[in-house]
């Protein structure tokens, strides 16, 4: 009985009781919901162009990232390091397409996966080797991003809001409405959903696959490296950052792999139930909560919306 | 579209010599050569499994033959990428339709317009000026296409909602809306009911006569082909076995064998 009130009444009590402790939990839930939703966002775009679930997506985090602070330690100015680090997940996504995307065209969609793996492989070796595998520092102020906290008065408490978070808020959400217009507006947004549509249908009319793959891949490391750099201001870069990529998953399950409302809802909808979670059921389940409410969240969701988020209802064909 | 006087007649414009493709052990074509002339209508026939999809296949750079030569326009290329075959003017429909699932009717055919529009996204973005009046012309192309097929009433319908013959009418309407030069239409029946079958003929003769797009049919109805065809290309195992008019085709003793299946 007391477990059962500790789990259902308790929480909610809580919330009733500290308004001010509700609203700081749901801001640092949306800050981490918007910053899901980016990375999400670069699955979804990769996946809709060539069927590829990028396992490498983490790693590319953490290797923009690592580029930046890298090219700015070699004593590269902050903002010709962000152009150059831009240019550089350019060019990766440009050898991504020739290297291996190319080369596998028509293969099964296990080898595409395994060979993202190799990719993932590949960007770890190839940051130790040039930047070495030493945590570094986000270079958070070369780049004029704030510091320090605003706070104010809330229902007889205090809500404190890192200005880093609100700036990461602010930065992703535009990028997030950007993508999402470009992908969905664009000649190029209609050239992606006819290939996703159909591969073969899209090379008849004369799409060119291999555009829209580098568009993508391209599109996924500038998200990347946004998210790098605001998920390393509030803690450093190193390649346990790649851990971020991990909450896409349920994001993805989520909102479904393929659709770019499903990315942004689904990844405010873990972030903030992923927060809340933690702190009003934490202390009761142990502290070891964090690495799979985000799946329990997405699995209960399942249970009810099987389709996910937008999907179209499923008619089994008998 | 061209207008059938801007170019004579019987010009070659494909020509397809001793072309072989294999997939690992299966030889899907085997030395084939052949030609199609501006503004006829050349069937493709043989058996199931005969080669000739693979055939459509290879003219638009979906696969590559292992060794043989296809001039297209004059231009001889080792390969062709789809989308190099497609800017060159070459359209297609497949044999189990391929079209945008999530699309409209008129969205698919519009897709068909992918090659023609030339405005970058910050003009389509703003959605006024040159954006527009070019928005306007494709659309008004697309009209006339949808016209031509009577399918003016299932425009807005998502097409994975269509019956399969409409289906195949949106497929041919996407490939029209390339204003193609030549024309693949691999199966354009497969799957009709009379009546359907009578429409899609009709449309094919039609599309041919008004516009002198020429056009490679694929298709088992030997009714359809006797009908419609100017030449026949008659396929078995990979190897061509008989090349000429519907008559001549028809009475050529390896084809009655090869569609009667005497043992080889
Ligand atoms: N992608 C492929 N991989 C392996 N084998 C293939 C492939 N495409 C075609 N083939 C093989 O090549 C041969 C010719 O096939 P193709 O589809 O061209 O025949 P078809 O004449 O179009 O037959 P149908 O009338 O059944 O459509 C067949 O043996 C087929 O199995
Ligand atoms: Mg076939």
């Amino acid at each position: 009985m007391n477990l059962l009130y500790a789990i259902f009444i308790d929480p909610f009590v809580q919330m009733g009781g500290a308004p001010d402790l509700l609203v700081q939990t749901l801001w640092e839930g949306l800050v981490a919901g918007v910053l899901y939703a980016l990375i999400a966002l670069g699955f979804v775009l990769i996946f809709k162009a060539s069927g590829v679930f990028n396992f490498a997506q983490g790693i590319m985090v953490v290797f923009a990232a690592l580029t930046l602070v890298g090219l700015h330690e070699k004593g590269v100015p902050a903002f010709l390091a962000l152009a150059m680090t831009i240019a550089v997940m350019y060019g990766l996504a440009f050898a991504v397409e020739r290297l291996m995307l190319r080369p596998l065209v028509n293969q099964p969609d296990i080898i595409l996966f395994m060979a993202t793996f190799g990719l993932t492989y590949f960007l770890i070796g190839l940051g130790e080797l040039v930047f070495g595998g030493n945590p570094k520092v986000m270079i958070a102020d070369a780049l004029f991003l704030p510091k320090g906290a605003i706070e104010f008065k809330f229902a007889g408490g205090f809500v404190s809001l890192q200005k880093i978070d609100i700036a990461a808020a602010v930065i992703a959400s535009i990028m997030v409405v950007a993508l999402a217009t470009f992908f969905q507006v664009t000649r190029i947004g209609r050239a992606l959903r006819a290939v996703a549509d159909s591969h073969k249908a899209a090379l008849s009319v004369g799409i060119s696959l291999e555009q829209i793959w580098v568009i993508v891949w391209f599109a996924a490391g500038v998200v990347a490296l946004t998210t790098g750099i605001m998920w390393g201001a509030r803690s450093e870069v190193s390649f346990s950052l790649q851990i971020v990529s991990l909450k896409a998953l349920p994001v993805l399950i989520l909102g479904g792999f393929t659709s770019i409302p499903g990315a942004i809802v689904g990844g405010l909808i873990i972030g903030i139930g992923e927060k809340i979670g933690e702190f009003y059921w934490g202390p009761l389940l142990g502290s070891g909560i964090e690495s799979w409410l985000a799946y329990f969240i997405a699995l209960v969701f399942l249970l009810f919306r099987p389709q996910g988020l937008f999907g179209e209802k499923i008619i089994e064909r008998i | 579209m061209r207008a059938p006087s801007e170019t004579a007649a019987g010009e070659t414009l494909l020509a397809v010599e001793a072309v072989s493709l294999s997939f690992g052990g299966v030889k899907a074509l085997t030395d084939v050569s052949f030609d199609i002339r501006r503004g006829e209508i050349r069937a493709i026939i043989g058996p199931n499994g005969a080669g000739k999809t693979s055939m459509l296949n290879v003219v638009n750079g979906f696969y590559h033959p292992n060794t043989g030569r296809i001039t297209f326009k004059g231009t001889t290329r080792p390969k062709m990428r789809p989308h190099e075959a497609a800017r060159g003017g070459i359209a297609r429909t497949f044999q189990n339709v391929a079209l945008f699932r999530g699309m409209t009717a008129l969205d698919n055919i519009m897709a068909g317009r992918t090659l023609k529009m030339h405005r970058g996204f910050f003009w389509q973005l703003l959605r006024h000026g040159p954006a527009m009046a070019e928005e306007v012309e494709h659309r008004r192309k697309v009209e006339d296409i949808i016209d031509f097929l009577e399918i003016a009433h299932i425009r807005k319908v998502p097409v994975g909602r269509l019956p399969y013959g409409l289906q195949k009418r949106v497929e041919l309407g996407r490939a029209l809306a390339m204003e193609p030069e030549l024309l693949l239409l691999d199966e354009p029946m497969a799957g009709m009911n009379l009546e359907e079958k009578e429409d899609m003929s009709r449309f094919i003769v039609d599309l041919n006569d008004q516009f002198g797009t020429s056009i490679a049919l694929i298709e088992h109805d030997m009714g359809v082909v006797m009908d419609l065809s100017d030449r026949v290309v008659v396929l078995e195992y990979g190897h061509k076995i008989a090349d000429g008019t519907p008559d001549e085709v028809k009475g050529d003793q390896k084809v009655i064998d090869a569609y009667l299946g005497v043992a080889h």
